[in-house]
């Protein structure tokens, strides 16, 4: 099972992500350069991790929806490339036009980093089929824009079509309708602002984002 | 500014230079020396760069220990913890800055500390912050809050360290000069630590980083003066920080020190080119030419004078090695900084600057360093104050609303609406930090079942009634809050921030402090190994309240044995190590409740702490603890208070023997321990003490949904929550008036 993790300049969550990774696949994944133009043969699982690529400068994951290797992902996206994006990684696939919507800046204006509990509004996902469901989650949300944003258009869209996989319990960041987590319509891409590869350790921020990467090894 | 001012008295006075240090100038140059080379010795002169007053005074302390392998004087301090891994640390203020430009000056603070760290080979784990405001009501103070915390975040969250901890006080004594001091923890391996000696001649020097711009100039020498009402006007000397540039300078110089290419590096802090390249080649006893046109620059027409004391943050200075340079580059391309080869080193021993063709500078260096003025400024100690007795003090009438009232006053309250803000996981190690508000924050070392154990500490009203008591009790609560988590306490860094060093009383507070700290350091065994001295806080001749700030460093060996302040159960007993007379003097309880701020502080018997601190450790790691809390500010009840938020349950102490009520609850006696332990083995834990020679006692029990003392407060945690939690939110959403 070959994985990947993009690394983008400021890309701080990419060890968090390959830690994750190596320990749902038993294998360290492929750490792949952002000015790469081909992600290496062969990789069925790619992470878009969190952090500040090129300094959230200009807006948070445009620039990096612009690299080289975020043009190859959309052309694999395109053919059932499983993608996944948490924080910074879900705006960079917001921007790169991936999944729908915007991330803007928090209702409140600020930073905001705690353990977050989430409903898991559709089981029935290769990002989410190792939950029952039933039970809420716990994942760490340290963001400055976590708001998503779409026209309403879109918004019935997703939740129409169970593209909605999580949302907010007690809404941190002003979300419309309370979204922390999408997929797009092919179910191969998902981006969400909270952190599940930050809850897979019981020392640290808990272990209830185990499933996650479970399911989505297991589908592939 | 030109190449050819003439160096009048007045110029010199604009230096900061007094004409005694002008004479020895003369003397060492040999001639009357240019601008440029009057700035130069003006800022390695400057306090702070050459703790002209404080020198004779830090080298008092205890610097060395079994796991010292670099103490001060160095960019960070370097302590071994065991498998080849090293822990770097320093802590440093940014106080003059903040207060005037609270975002960027917090921010360029983290900056500036972080890249202490890595330039000796560490990657930056943990970043923690002590922060000292003003009076809540104070006009300024919450714009400097929200600009200060938004810095900080702005900062570390942007370069991916976690921000686990620190401690935020309020207190009138800062309304015009707020304290900002960021510690910053990093993790080497022992045998690829870089120093910053730049030996050898010949050798290419590199500059990496950020390009040089007209901000920060004279900004050590900003630090090195008082305030006044027109210090607003300073604003242009504060520097400008780029996260993002400091991320990619982080993963650069990681990378290529895992190579042989560097053999020495320094990071541009504090004046700039001119402190690193003089420090590196002092330290290394060479000679070093700078082509300034070479120098990578934002602005056009630079001249050299500010070039070189530019304060551009994100700039590291290095010697490389001959034929490794394409490497070098190599590496900078990839990151995408900008690098430049801009001199040598030569075996001339001076300093020489040229720009557009011309020789600037050309001074000797050893003089900048070694002639420094190395004061000896009049103290006048702190005269004692009479010690404050309980029956002195009124007993409450009702202890519901002085239990509420010390929740809520501002150095207890909770600090949630700062530490939200930063970003406490990133690098998913992270097992405790302010989250738990217990006493210590614990970093796991990636990959391994070991952790550090982070804290900062110090109780500025203790150091202003009795400095040298103070001083002890700042490093003793930094130990007793790591013994607290189970670690074992290393070693400090320290922050001392005081007020403007030429008053004999102010120097009194200084060296009273330090040989307070120096005493308890040699009795823990507990040296400083780095730190940072910021004299001059004072605005309109009034000084803050003494505020040696410690950051203290202890390794967890094993996590399976560690503890929280969050894990008390229900049905624990509440056993108390050490003693409660009942010392109100200079207490939280006095402030807050009898509006005054005088007596004694309690005495810190070292002897006893280390004692009791022992034991309690031991329990810990005999896994005998569910939960740990040293009593500090608020006494037992509110570090029982403490205990019950964070594990989210009630408890209830049972009422004194002999003691007052509200000084047996809120009084301050120093080497004390709450711990949540169960109730079988309670009697004998307080057995075992007691066989050892220790005070113990079992004081209460936990459970229920209330927080109770017998013959003083009953209230519902629920309330006491939202007592606690609401404060900081009630003061910064309030609107201006």
């Amino acid at each position: 099972m070959k994985t990947a993790v993009i690394v983008f300049p400021a890309s701080n969550c990419s060890r968090d992500a390959a830690v994750a990774l190596e320990q749902a696949t038993g294998k360290a994944p492929e750490m792949v350069w952002h000015r790469e133009n081909e992600l290496p043969d062969g990789v069925a699982f790619v992470v878009l991790p969190g952090g500040f690529s090129y300094g959230d400068y200009l807006r948070c994951g445009a620039m990096a929806a612009n690299s080289p290797i975020v043009k190859d992902l959309v052309k694999k996206a395109g053919n059932g490339l499983a993608i996944a994006g948490f924080c910074n990684g879900f705006q960079v696939l917001t921007e790169s036009g991936l999944l729908p919507g915007a991330l803007m800046r928090n209702k409140n204006l600020k930073f905001v980093c705690k353990p977050q509990a989430l409903e898991i509004t559709n089981t029935k996902t290769r990002f989410t089929s190792g939950y029952k469901g039933t039970e809420d989650v716990i994942f760490p949300v340290a963001h400055h824009d976590g708001n998503y944003f779409a026209d309403d258009e879109t918004l019935n869209l997703l939740e129409g079509e169970g593209r909605v996989l999580f949302k907010y319990k007690d809404n941190p960041n002003g979300s419309l309708r309370d979204i922390a987590g999408i997929s797009n319509a092919g179910g191969n891409v998902f981006g969400m602002m909270p952190h599940p590869e930050r809850a897979i350790d019981p020392l640290h921020g808990g272990t209830d984002g185990v499933n996650m990467f479970k399911s989505i090894i297991e589908s592939l | 500014m030109s190449q050819h001012i003439e160096i009048t008295p007045e110029v010199v006075k604009e230096h900061g230079l007094t004409p005694e240090e002008y004479e020895i100038i003369l003397d060492r140059v040999g001639r009357v020396p240019n601008i440029n080379e009057l700035g130069i010795f003006s800022v390695m002169w400057s306090e702070h760069c050459s703790y002209k007053s404080s020198r004779r005074h830090l080298g008092k302390f205890l610097t060395t220990g079994e796991r010292v392998i670099q103490g001060p004087g160095e960019n960070a301090g370097v302590i071994d913890i065991n498998d080849g891994d090293a822990i770097i640390f320093k802590m440093e203020s940014h106080n003059h800055p903040s207060y005037i430009e609270p975002y960027q000056g917090a921010a360029t603070g983290v900056g500036g500390i972080m890249r202490d760290v890595f330039t000796m080979g560490a990657r930056p784990i943990a970043l923690m912050n002590a922060l000292r405001f003003g009076e809540p009501g104070h006009w300024k103070t919450k714009q400097l809050v929200t600009g200060v915390v938004a810095g900080i975040g702005g900062y570390g969250n942007c370069v991916g360290v976690p921000t686990v901890g620190g401690e935020t006080n309020f207190h009138k004594g800062y309304n015009g000069n707020i304290l900002v001091n960021a510690m910053c923890v990093g993790l080497a391996r022992t045998d690829n630590i870089f120093l910053s000696a730049a030996k050898g001649v010949g050798n290419p020097i590199f500059y990496v980083g950020s390009k040089t711009g007209r901000d920060g100039i004279h900004g050590a020498t900003m630090a090195s003066a008082e305030f006044d009402d027109d210090s607003e006007e300073k604003r242009p000397t504060v520097q400008v920080g780029d996260p993002f540039t400091e991320k990619l300078l982080i993963e650069a110089c990681l990378e290529l020190m895992a190579t042989d290419a560097i053999i020495a590096i320094q990071d541009m802090g504090a004046a700039g080119l001119t402190s690193s390249s003089i420090e590196m080649a002092d330290k290394g006893g060479v000679g070093i030419k700078l082509d300034l046109d070479l120098v990578p620059q934002r602005e056009v027409g630079m001249t050299p004078y500010e070039m070189m004391l530019s304060e551009s943050q994100e700039r590291m200075l290095m010697v490389i090695q001959p034929g490794k340079e394409q490497l070098a580059l190599d590496i900078f391309e990839k990151w995408e900084l900008d690098v430049a080869e801009i001199g040598i080193t030569t075996d001339t021993g001076q300093l020489v600057l040229t720009h557009k063709g011309e020789t600037v500078c050309d001074i000797p260096i050893a003089p900048l360093a070694d002639d420094a003025p190395n004061l000896d400024r009049p103290h006048t100690p702190t005269p004692a104050r009479p010690i404050i007795k309980a029956e002195d003090i009124d007993v409450p009438s009702d202890f519901n609303a002085v239990m509420m009232q010390m929740i809520t006053s501002p150095d207890i309250a909770s600090k949630r609406w700062i530490w939200e803000q930063y970003d406490r996981h990133v690098m998913a190690d992270t097992v405790d930090s302010s989250q738990s508000g217990g006493d210590a924050a614990i970093v796991r070392i990636h990959g391994s079942n070991k952790a550090v154990a982070i804290t900062t500490d110090v109780t500025p009203r203790y150091c202003f009634a009795d400095p040298y008591e103070g001083g002890k009790q700042c490093v003793a609560e930094t130990w007793r809050n790591l013994t607290c988590v189970g670690a074992d306490p290393i070693a400090i860094t320290d922050c001392l921030n005081f007020g403007n060093p030429e008053r004999p009383e102010i120097m009194g507070q200084f060296v009273g402090c330090i040989d307070g700290m120096n005493e308890a350091c040699r009795a823990f065994d507990y040296p400083v190994v780095s730190g940072n001295v910021s004299l001059y806080n004072e605005t309109n001749g009034v000084a803050i309240p003494p505020t040696p700030a410690v950051g203290g460093v202890g390794l967890i060996p094993d996590l399976s044995a560690h503890s929280k302040i969050s894990g008390a159960q229900d049905g624990d007993t509440l056993v108390m190590i050490g003693e409660t007379l009942g010392w109100l003097g200079s207490s939280l309880y006095l402030t807050e409740i009898e509006d005054r701020e005088d007596g004694a502080p309690p005495p810190t018997d070292l002897a006893l702490e280390k004692k009791n601190g022992d034991f309690v450790r031991g329990l810990i790691r005999d896994g005998k603890i569910h939960a740990a809390h040293d009593c500090s500010d608020g006494g037992l009840a509110i570090t029982t208070a403490e205990l019950s938020l964070s594990s989210n349950i009630g408890s209830h102490l049972n009422a004194p023997t002999d003691i007052a009520a509200h000084a047996y609850f809120f009084g301050e006696d120093q080497a004390r321990y709450v711990l949540s332990v169960d109730k079988d083995i309670a009697a004998d834990m307080v057995q075992a003490a007691s066989d050892a020679g220790i005070k113990a006692s079992v004081v209460g029990t936990v459970g229920g949904t209330r927080v109770s003392a017998a013959g003083a407060h009953d209230v519902a945690l629920d309330d006491l929550r939202g007592k606690h939690e609401g404060w900081l939110p009630g003061l910064m959403n309030q609107k201006a008036t």
